[in-house]
């Protein structure tokens, strides 16, 4: 009975960490119909980018976030307009094809410049210091900051969908790009705010994911998996939607890692699956 | 104010336009008519800037606008309803009139402005655009359109699906919109709604321009050579 | 007044005439290399089965998402199933292991056909990454099934009862018969109306069902026909080499490298994976002092490809330079009545690929 609320709770903590690599893909797809195949490579790469200020400037990798967010929304900006823009089109292929290639560079270029040592952030006492609920239920505090901090994220950018200009501007894309331009709306340059948006979030997911556990130039695809699993449970239309998705990822790789090691990421697997198979369009899923 | 020289106008291969002159003059309702497929729509779009592939000049105010992409025309004052009326469908009423303002050109246009031309837009502002019926969303469309306060207004279809009360209704309400002071150009089906509307008319046929002129000069037989073709061009 | 025209409707030209007959000379030449001086050698042999496999399973991607409009990051699962099918019926349920290399290709079909109905819930993106978490699911599963090895994977030491050249010489016949076989398949398939059926539907699956294309039973066909293709790599493969690990049979890597060769080569072309894995195989050998390098590479040519050139290194010189290999397409020839001599190509109308 204790074993089960523990799990639970372990889960959703995790699945607050889950939501923040997630809600930058749901925005890229929300608005631009593109799964960027490289977004957990991406975010492993901003978990190495935080490295630098971490080790030379001994900076706090919570402060670290920061400069490495403006950073990525920056990247993302100018790769959507350089690279991802010439590509968009009627077919969907190419620029699926080119955020591939793009995975593949990146996983391959940080393997030559990190090599494949696992790397990790401290964050001192802590990473390991837990709140005591009850008698018996005890919660890490840092998975529990990770989870606060998704929550307001995921509030702050459902704001920024929903009144601020920018917002309106990014759902009328998503929408018809085409009438969007006759309001005054550049498609080309919202397209690029989503993707930097998308990559100031990731950024956040990766280094907190830097912290929790240790990363390698291979940790992009697990975490695209899990991504993407959260979004697909949790259904397109709605970031909410997509938090709660990787909520019940989270529970289902707690739970599954009850059995053993292995099994959590393939509980995980087997949820995704199942809701591919009796409710495709996702848990949660609005239309407009 | 808008200036058409020599336009030709190609989607991939096939030519929709070809020579086509056109004036018009401030403070005008033109009415463009023509059978489906005749090019009144390719010219809308050419001039809002929809067309990649056309050549020719589209001065406006004395300056070049044709090589213009469309986010650039709404801002030099140019505003096009499109055909279809897509408004968006993530957005609500209210929403979809707003970002008609995105261009950020100020103006008599405002919100409350466009909700006493349009009362019936009012109580179902915060409704998602598609819940509306038909003629209640072509009043959103065209209010969104004059949102970006244009001197220019260019009306696709206005009347495609809605019923002849409805379409009475949104005529009823250009009148004061030109009083504001802006021109029109409006792409009609209804040829009869056309010609009580406007103060000039251009027939097309098959990409070309077949007639023009006031209302009041053209006979009944006119129109309909011009319309349907009979006899050799 | 017009004089009335006689026309021609062809699909051949001078040079594809020329290039089937190429075709035929090298398929003949590449099934007598065993026997051949300086090439018939195992090392030779291996090396060439390693590029045979890469380039049947290239074609079978590009059968799916270059002709079926289906992106998968997920083919691995079959490489790996045809892989695993080897080792279960050669080695622990005593089948010939030459005989289990079709029966492999057909369990990885089977294992396609089953999941099907599960991928195709989705399309587009969704379906790539979708079909990558069926591939981890299969994965996982092999690695925990201790009879096959669990997660280090197992030997075919079943092999070793047959002796080495005679084992050599038929895996290289019959990696070379399966790339014979499957090209040929494959052109005569995209000629058919099955291959018409395809090309609809990758322009548009909407206005290919309006006109009759049986949309969901062409998927399904294209899927598994490919996982077919996929899984006789896997087996030849890793019959060729010995051994295997889930992590390898199952390993993205097969999909990466399959889609790099026909991306480069040329998408929805014939000749594009051919293209795409002389080049692939090049950049490997000129690159092999430099470790991974060569995937640096290859993702950098791909992206600035899919940027500039999308359809490809071959699709380039198709539009460029009129180049038909192994066409597809019917021309359209016309003869003016006064000058029947000599028929000129006129205008024939391409296909739509990626460029938009």
């Amino acid at each position: 009975m204790i074993d089960v609320a523990d799990t639970i709770i372990h889960g959703v903590l995790l699945g607050g960490l889950y939501a923040l690599f997630a809600i930058g893909l749901s925005i890229t797809y929300g608005v631009m119909r593109v799964v960027n195949i490289a977004h957990g490579d991406f975010m492993v790469l901003a978990a190495y980018l935080a490295l630098w200020p971490v080790t030379h400037l001994d900076m706090n990798p919570f402060v670290a976030i920061v400069p490495i967010v403006l950073l990525m929304f920056c990247l993302g900006y100018t790769v959507q307009r350089v690279v991802l823009n010439r590509t968009m089109g009627t077919n969907f292929l190419a620029p699926m094809l080119a955020t591939f290639g793009m995975s593949i560079i990146l996983r391959n270029g940080l393997q030559q410049t990190y090599h494949s040592d696992s790397r990790s952030f401290q964050i001192g006492a802590l990473g390991t210091e837990s709140l005591h609920l009850t008698d018996t239920i005890a919660i890490g505090k840092f998975p529990l900051i990770v989870f606060c901090v998704s929550v307001i994220l995921v509030f702050l950018t459902s704001l920024l969908f929903s009144h601020t200009k920018i917002g309106m501007a990014l759902r009328a894309t998503s929408d018809d790009p085409e009438t969007a331009g006759l309001m005054g709306i550049k498609a080309k340059r919202t397209y690029g705010v989503a993707l930097g948006l998308s990559f100031a979030l990731l950024a956040v997911g990766g280094i907190f994911a830097g912290i929790r556990t240790t990363f390698t130039p291979e940790s992009g695809p697990a975490s695209l998996l899990y991504a993407f699993e959260a979004v697909v449970i949790g259904g397109m239309g709605s970031l909410w939607g997509t938090f709660a998705g990787a909520v019940i990822l989270g529970v289902a790789q707690g739970a599954g890692a009850q059995f053993g090691a292995g099994f959590g990421v393939l509980a995980g697997h087997l949820v995704f699956l199942a809701v591919l198979a009796f409710k495709p369009t996702g848990l949660f899923e609005r239309t407009p | 104010m808008l200036q058409v020289q020599n336009l030709e106008a190609r989607y991939g291969d096939f030519q929709a336009l070809f020579g086509i002159d056109f004036d018009l003059k401030q403070g005008s309702i033109v009415a463009l008519i023509g059978a489906n497929g005749a090019g009144k729509s390719t010219f809308l779009k050419s001039i809002a800037g929809q067309i990649p592939n056309k050549s020719g000049q589209i001065r406006f105010n004395s300056e070049e606008i044709g090589h213009l992409p469309s986010d650039r025309i709404v801002r030099d004052g140019i505003s096009m309803v499109p055909e279809g009326r897509r408004l968006f469908r993530s957005l609500s009423v209210q929403e979809n009139l707003k970002i008609g303002a995105f261009a950020g050109r100020k103006g008599r246009w405002t919100l409350d402005a466009i909700y006493s031309l349009f009362p019936a837009l009012k109580d179902k502002r915060h409704s998602p655009a598609s819940a509306l019926s038909g003629g209640q969303q072509q009043m959103v469309a065209i209010g969104r359109g004059l949102m970006s306060n244009p001197d220019l207004l260019m009306c696709d279809e206005v009347s495609l699906g809605l019923s002849p009360a409805i379409v009475k209704d949104i005529y009823n309400a250009f009148p004061s919109i030109r009083s504001e002071g802006l021109s029109l150009i409006v792409v009609e089906q209804d040829i009869d709604v056309a010609l009580r509307v406007a103060d000039y008319v251009c027939c097309f046929m098959h990409g070309r321009i077949t007639l023009r002129g006031a209302p009041a000069d053209l006979t009944r037989h006119q129109i309909s050579d011009a319309y349907f073709g009979i006899g050799d061009i | 007044m017009r004089d009335s025209l006689s026309y021609v409707v062809s699909r051949n030209t001078a040079l594809s005439n020329a290039a089937v007959w190429a075709g035929v000379v090298a398929a003949i030449i590449v099934v007598a290399v065993p026997w051949l001086p300086y090439v018939g050698t195992f090392g030779f042999m291996r090396w060439a089965v390693e590029v045979m496999c890469y380039l049947v399973l290239a074609q079978m991607w590009n059968l799916m998402a270059g002709y079926g409009g289906l992106m998968s990051v997920g083919m691995q699962a079959f490489v790996g199933v045809g892989g695993y099918s080897v080792i279960i019926f050669a080695q622990h349920l005593g089948v010939h292991p030459f005989l289990a290399i079709p029966i492999a290709g057909a369990m990885a079909a089977l294992a396609a056909a089953i999941t099907a109905p599960l991928v195709f819930r989705m399309r587009g993106g969704y379906f790539a990454i979708g079909t990558w978490v069926l591939a981890e699911v299969f994965r996982i599963a092999f690695s925990n099934v201790s009879l096959l090895g669990g997660g280090s994977g197992q030997s075919l030491t079943v092999m070793s009862r047959i002796d080495r050249n005679t084992r050599e010489v038929a895996i290289y016949l019959i990696a070379a018969t399966t790339l014979i076989v499957a090209s040929a398949v494959i052109n005569l398939l995209l000629r058919s109306r099955f291959g018409l059926g395809l090309t609809a539907l990758r322009d548009s699956e909407a206005a290919a069902e309006s006109q009759g294309v049986d949309v969901r039973m062409l998927k399904f066909q294209v899927y598994t026909l490919a996982s077919f293709g996929a899984g006789l790599v896997g087996a030849i493969y890793y019959t060729s080499i010995l051994r295997l690990s889930p992590s390898a049979a199952f390993d993205p890597n097969w999909v990466v490298a399959s889609i790099f060769i026909v991306v480069i080569g040329g998408i929805g072309t014939v000749e594009g994976p051919i293209v795409g894995t002389v080049i692939f195989f090049s950049l490997r050998w000129a690159l092999a002092d430099y470790g991974t390098w060569y995937w640096l590479v290859m993702g950098t040519v791909a992206v600035i490809t899919i940027m500039f050139a999308p359809a490809g290194v071959w699709g380039f010189a198709r539009a460029r330079w009129d180049l038909q290999l192994l066409p597809l397409q019917r021309r359209l020839t016309l003869k003016s009545a006064a000058d029947a001599s000599a028929p000129k190509p006129s205008q024939f109308v391409s296909p739509s690929n990626l460029e938009s």
